[in-house]
């Protein structure tokens, strides 16, 4: 029988687990979190208004096929290897307690569904208490049922600002101004000058009429091509600066806004979540003009590296239903059905309808000129205080020496918030993805790691 | 079903089931750490950022917005130069 792991259980891991164990495989699905569902189901059944969820019978549906499936929650994979047998190891227990149970996993194949975390640009201010990224608003709804504030200011960039709008509004709070940095021109290029049409085609119309159904209940401005540039406060936020920016998202000058608030939201897109999958050797694409890199795989979501698959979010940015069906898909492939049977017709056509949606969201890709809205000493790494001005002075180094130099990327987050940002200030890539512990491990369990033995099915310990 | 913590010497109340920066933001409290001689709370709020860490019964390093507060749970502030 065919052994596979999946490695994350939000939609992709949820549909890939589902469909290989439905193949004849057999599965084991792996995630941090106590509960599965990723980020997208997030919801927590006692605090969650139930608005704020989505697609909960399709949850509902995957949940019920995980019944052959061995699920491993509050598991975090900390190393991955490439070879034959495949490894994954976890190590088991509530979060970052002491000490938690080792477990190395062997599998025939493995798929990976890591997902994508918000990105978010900074901005002068931005430490400040009240400021979070808008996935913080989201997951703080829906999982403990609380709000950061009062007055949020919701800023960034794409279609994901909308429902973190509502559910601030769903939490009774109010939503002083919706602050997106694509042009209404730059939008009407992108979605097309009937972006419903679109999003009807990819099932989406409800949904985004509902969200911009509670803008307009709460009379809340959506302002375009616009961005909050400073945000302002002693003990925490006050206030923010909106600004215009142009289309590479250079603030103009003398269109500043002052605006009182007591949260910001921010989210500049998603990055994905790659140290597993370049652990494992997969081939990473290179990242085009102000868009991410992400896993390179096949038709059959398959990775450079044999046996290992990839789904979601990490092989690019399309959404909760485009990671079902790329899910569905990994796993039949993953347990060895052949490409031409008719189970992979359905998720096909899906990933076909997602992917011209995918495609629209890069309409509010990161411009370079967003890092002039920084000062020099704007702290960029929010985990060792590093600032623009310091990591701007070695953009010229290696990557290791602007690292050593300034400690960008080098705490406790290792580079995930600050990574990117920092690439666009030096004008580069600097491997910050290429992480040789994949979670946050303690010494003393790493001491406690026992190599398993390299053959026989008792290896685990 | 309630669920209580202590934080700063204080006996906080939340709801069974919410993390530890849930429990402190509802009572609240927006932050719970200091970095950089600034005070830090939630910032990315999915246990990606590392900023809202706190010792959790003498273990150090554990994200406040990640783990489910149990009974009785005593919550220490962190300090970061």
């Amino acid at each position: 029988m065919t052994r596979i792991v999946v490695i994350g259980a939000g939609p992709a891991g949820l549909a890939a687990a589902a469909s290989a164990s439905r193949a004849g495989a057999e599965v084991v699905l792996v995630d941090e979190g106590e509960r599965v569902g990723g980020q997208f189901w997030r919801h927590h059944p006692a605090f969650t208004d139930p608005r704020l969820q989505h697609q909960l019978g399709r949850f509902a549906a995957l949940q019920e096929s995980l019944n052959g499936v061995r699920v491993l929650t509050s598991a975090s994979v900390w190393r991955v290897e490439s070879g034959q047998p495949l490894r994954v190891h976890a190590l088991i227990g509530p979060v970052d307690a002491a000490p938690r149970r080792g477990e190395t996993l062997e599998a025939d194949a493995v798929v990976l569904a890591t997902g994508a975390h918000d990105r978010v640009l900074p901005v002068p201010g931005w430490t400040l208490p009240g400021v979070t990224s808008a996935g913080a608003v989201q997951a703080l709804a829906k999982r403990d049922g609380v709000a950061l504030g009062s007055r949020t200011v919701v800023a960034g960039a794409g279609p994901f600002l909308l429902p973190v709008a509502q559910s601030v509004a769903l939490l009774g709070g109010e939503v002083v101004e919706v602050v997106e940095a694509a042009s209404a021109g730059t939008i009407a290029r992108g979605w097309g000058r009937r972006p419903w049409q679109m999003t009807a085609a990819a099932g989406k119309a409800g949904e985004l009429g509902s969200y911009l159904g509670t803008l307009l209940r709460h009379r809340t401005p959506y302002r375009l091509g616009s961005a909050v540039t400073r945000i302002h406060g002693g003990s925490s936020v006050e206030a923010v600066t909106v600004q215009r920016i142009d289309r590479d998202w250079r603030p103009v000058p003398g269109t500043e806004r002052i605006i009182g608030c007591d949260s910001v939201a921010l989210g500049h897109g998603f990055t994905p979540r790659l140290e597993a999958a370049v652990q494992f050797g997969c081939e990473i694409t290179s990242a085009g003009s102000g868009t991410d890199r992400f896993v390179r795989v096949d038709s059959q979501q398959l990775t450079s590296i044999p046996g290992v698959h990839a789904a979601g979010e990490i092989t690019g940015i399309g959404g909760a239903d485009a990671a079902l069906a790329e899910g569905e898909i990994a796993g039949l492939a993953a347990a060895g059905v052949p490409a031409a049977d008719l189970r992979y017709r359905a998720p096909l056509t899906a990933r076909r309808r997602m992917r011209a949606f995918a495609e629209r969201l890069a309409t509010h890709s990161i411009r370079p000129g967003w890092t002039t809205w920084l000062d020099d000493d704007t702290i960029v790494c929010r985990c060792e205080a590093a600032t623009r001005g310091a990591i701007a002075e070695y953009a010229e180094a290696s990557s290791r020496g602007m690292r050593l130099a300034t400690r960008a990327g080098l705490g406790p987050c290792q580079g995930r918030t600050c990574g990117r940002s920092v690439e666009d200030i030096i004008g580069a890539a600097s491997g910050f993805d290429r992480r040789p512990v994949l979670s946050s491990v303690r010494i003393g369990e790493l001491a406690a790691h026992r190599i398993p033995p390299t053959t026989g099915e008792e290896s685990t310990q | 079903m309630s669920v209580t913590i202590r934080f700063d010497g204080e006996a906080l109340e939340g709801r069974d089931g919410q993390s530890i920066g849930g429990v402190l933001l509802e009572n609240g409290r927006r932050t719970w750490r200091t970095a950089a001689g600034a005070e830090r709370g939630i910032f990315c709020g999915i246990g990606i950022c590392q900023d809202c860490v706190v010792t959790v019964n003498g273990v150090e390093g554990v994200r406040a917005c990640q783990r489910t507060a149990c009974e009785g749970d005593i919550v220490e502030r962190e300090v970061r130069a």
